[in-house]
């Protein structure tokens, strides 16, 4: 039973953990929207055109060329980016839990399935 | 029609989706997708971008509630979710080769399949034997409170629920959606875990499925801050309204009328589809 006890406490802390980075990135999001909007707002979009690779903010190399010039889209995909990782830290504690309990198995099967979403993010930045 | 505007609309359009979402559990995925394409004329590769955003929103916010009714299977979530990560990873490799009329279509007939699936009668049946090995292997088995006391349940048919839940995934990274429902049917009518558990479980691996395409949409172009700005914001918007709503009151009803209006617009999805309106 103490094992199940432990779980339920490691849960608690996984499900404030997720909460705290969905805030953390809306309040993110919600400051590029305010910068974009204001100096974009005006503007016609063109979301009908898909730019594709062409985009500004596909990578991190170049949301971080927008941050430098506090782009309110780069701050946006910065948002974006804490929401992407926010499931993942999640897994991360899953591993910690699965350590404590010295589940091999499940150390294992967590570090499979951080290694595919690994391949996911590597993607994005053009190693693989 | 200028930027605010466009945004302020869509924002509005994203809350209602995000509240209808959430008090029907069809999630409001669904509804942003042909909102965007259909209503604004967004590119669809857009639109299903920004939907991945606010699954992975309205998933990992949701959580925090789930854990407190405390039937989150992790052990099986984790183990499943190789399943559905591979999917979801080669899903948004295949998105890119696949033309955008007939990404439509699929998201039709998914539409229409799922919708289909929430009607249904779910599963509260709870085994108590399993010839399942594998299930003993992974440790899948367990334990959820009931006013009665704790409850066990096995699980069988481990290989047919991992390979559905590979398709799961497939489709999440295909489209953009959590594919909720189609986990539960695996979980629910495959590996026959009761309702409660499977619900719960699911949501646990939707967020962490769209994560693993988010890496490859957004290098890929298809996530545009311009249009995830008000979707983000508003589907969590309404996804929070929602679950203040959310009471005991019968939702049977209203998950009734939902499923109707998402096999219109399904309809309307595979209309444009087939003549090639993306």
């Amino acid at each position: 039973m103490k094992k199940i006890m432990q779980d339920d406490d490691l849960e608690y802390a996984m499900g404030n953990l997720l909460r705290l980075g969905v805030v953390i990135s809306s309040i993110i999001v919600f400051i590029g929207g305010i910068i974009f909007l204001y100096k974009h707002g005006t503007h016609i979009p063109e979301y009908h055109i898909f730019k594709g690779n062409e985009s500004m903010f596909n990578s991190l190399p170049k949301i971080f060329i927008g941050l430098k010039s506090f782009k309110g889209q780069a701050i946006i995909q910065l948002g974006i980016i804490v929401l992407i990782l926010t499931p993942i830290a999640r897994i991360i504690f899953s591993f910690i839990g699965f350590l404590f309990e010295k589940d091999l198995l499940y150390m294992l099967l967590t570090l499979i399935v951080l290694a595919i979403i690994s391949f996911s993010l590597l993607a994005g930045t053009k190693i693989v | 029609m200028s930027i605010i505007t466009f945004t302020i609309l869509i924002f509005f359009g994203s809350l209602l989706a995000g509240f209808l979402g959430s008090l029907t559990g069809l999630g409001g995925g669904f509804v942003i997708i042909p909102m965007l394409t259909l209503l604004f004329g967004v590119d669809i590769r857009y639109a299903i971008g920004a939907s991945l955003v606010a699954v992975i929103a309205t998933s990992s916010g949701a959580a925090a509630a789930y854990v407190k009714e405390g039937i989150t299977n992790i052990r099986l979530g984790m183990f499943l979710e190789i399943a559905t990560t591979t999917g979801a990873v080669l899903g948004a490799y295949i998105a890119s080769y696949t033309p955008v009329n007939t990404i439509a279509i699929i998201f039709g007939g998914i539409l229409i399949f799922s919708a289909y699936l929430s009607l249904k009668k779910k599963n509260e049946n709870i085994l108590q034997t399993t010839k399942s090995k594998l299930s003993y292997t992974f440790k899948l088995n367990g334990t959820y409170p009931t006013p009665e006391g704790e409850i066990g349940y096995k699980v069988t048919n481990v290989i047919g629920g991992f390979f559905t839940m590979m398709g799961a995934g497939l489709l999440s990274g295909l489209l953009g959606v959590g594919s909720g429902a189609l986990k539960v049917l695996a979980m629910d009518n495959i590996m026959r875990i009761p309702f409660k558990v499977s619900t719960t479980t699911s949501n646990f691996m939707i967020g962490v499925t769209a994560a693993a395409s988010a890496g490859i949409y957004l290098y890929r172009g298809y996530i545009d801050p311009g249009i995830c700005l008000p979707v983000t914001l508003g589907v969590l918007g309404g996804a929070l309204l929602g679950s203040k709503f959310l009471t005991n009151a019968k939702t049977s009803r209203l998950r009734q009328i939902f499923a109707f209006v998402i096999i219109a617009i399904a309809l309307e999805m595979l209309y444009n589809g087939f003549n090639k309106k993306f």
